[in-house]
């Protein structure tokens, strides 16, 4: 069910602010979404003033600043810092993308950070992605065949048919998509959201799988499926520039075929 | 219809440093989102309108009726949508009938797979809103011709 406003103990509370050091001159504010299991008080947000002088350029070096020098208490998800793990995604001035490959330049005025939106909150910034993780493995993102695979070589693929897969396979499940959707955020618990519909659709695109047909039937459902209302959201917000709306619409195009 | 559980639940508790299980909150959604970005923008646009469009038959419906049950419960009608309030409800309504005509066609181009890439839709998105416009102005020059002559 959908619920405009947020429960009780997730409403956000005015935070700590940490000034910057005196004589800095290019200072610049994060607000900074923060919340700590041990304390049981609501969320709040910390404003942290950052001299841009002495910081990298991107949102994540930021990040990593404050944790190393101004407060060591600040929880995030990094790894790879240069959009390839997937794991920095949150919403960054309104809109979802890797902290990593979010130039501060970008942004206008105070830098406000958030989770990954309607998600449970772990840590601060730290989401539970468990529900998206096993809505990934329902869709058994991985090769089907029952025909044996050729001795010794792979399963071998045309030009054409490998290049089906361009923009399927880029996806590094950040989950900056399935978050940005509304209706992933109404309906979440059955719909399976932009991110793994784009995988769903990466192995039924794939020449090598032999299951196409029951990875439509699966698929096949007002709830996993139909809740995508084409709002878009995904497509404006993924940090690799992919398009799950599109893919989702080649699901229902396979389907409509299909039942023709 | 019987009340299903969001599996989501389970998740929403939480583990402190000393074991005990806390309530975790839930991350700010349209609290932070942009949502007036053209994707979400029309999508709610689209919703409201058509919502806007279904109570507005109401008003036709009574139109009808009043015209069936003689001149009397005519005139009242026809007095109701001559008068300020009136109108306002009748512009309100063509701007909705024609935007969520227009969104429509939008969605039926992308039902048949076609404009799903971001300055496409971004490119009809602009198409709808100025097509709304100039719809309603159009409809309303028409109208006001029509109840002068």
């Amino acid at each position: 069910m959908a619920t405009f406003t947020l429960p009780k103990n997730s409403t956000v509370q005015p935070g700590q602010v940490y000034k910057a050091e005196a004589g800095a001159k290019n200072v610049r504010s994060f607000k900074i979404y923060r919340w700590d299991p041990d304390t049981g008080e609501n969320p709040r947000m910390d404003t942290y003033e950052i001299d841009l002088d002495k910081c990298g350029p991107m949102v994540l070096d930021a990040l990593i600043k404050i944790k190393n020098e101004v407060d060591t208490s600040l929880t995030f998800r990094r790894s790879c810092r240069e959009g390839i793990c997937g794991s920095c995604s949150m919403n960054i001035d309104g809109l979802n993308t890797l902290a990593c490959l979010k130039p501060i330049e970008d942004v206008q005025g105070d830098v406000r950070i958030n989770p990954l939106p309607h998600m449970p909150v772990v840590k601060d910034l730290v989401p539970d992605l468990s529900q998206l993780y096993a809505q990934l493995r329902s869709i058994e993102p991985w090769l089907k065949a029952d025909t044996a695979a050729p001795p010794d070589e792979e399963r071998r693929q045309s030009k054409e048919e490998r290049a089906k897969l361009d923009g399927l396979w880029e996806c590094i499940l950040c989950f900056c998509c399935s978050t940005a959707c509304p209706s992933y955020w109404w309906n979440g618990d059955r719909y399976l959201g932009p991110a793994v519909l784009l995988q769903a659709y990466r192995w039924i695109a794939d020449s090598r799988d032999e299951y196409q047909g029951d990875r439509l039937d699966q698929l096949q459902d007002p709830f996993r499926l139909y809740r995508c209302h084409t709002i878009m959201n995904c497509a404006r917000t993924c940090p690799k520039g992919l398009n799950p709306a599109a893919a989702i619409g080649e699901i229902k195009t396979l389907l409509v075929e299909r039942d023709r | 219809m019987a009340h299903n559980p969001d599996a989501r639940e389970a998740l929403m508790i939480g583990t402190r440093t000393d074991g005990t299980t806390v309530r975790r909150p839930l991350s700010p959604h349209l609290q932070v989102y942009d949502m007036l970005q053209m994707s979400s923008a029309t999508s709610i646009s689209h919703r409201i309108t058509g919502s806007a469009w279904s109570v507005g038959l109401v008003f036709f419906v009574w139109w009808i009726l009043a015209l069936a049950a003689g001149p009397e419960s005519y005139a009242r009608a026809q007095w109701f949508f001559g008068s300020f309030i009136g109108v306002i409800v009748l512009f309100g309504l063509s701007v909705a009938v024609w935007y969520h005509t227009l969104n429509g066609v939008r969605h039926l181009v992308w039902d048949a797979g076609y404009g799903y890439d971001i300055p496409t839709t971004y490119r009809t998105g602009w198409m709808v809103i100025i097509g709304t416009g100039v719809m309603t102005v159009l409809t309303w020059i028409v109208g006001i011709i029509a109840w002068a002559s």
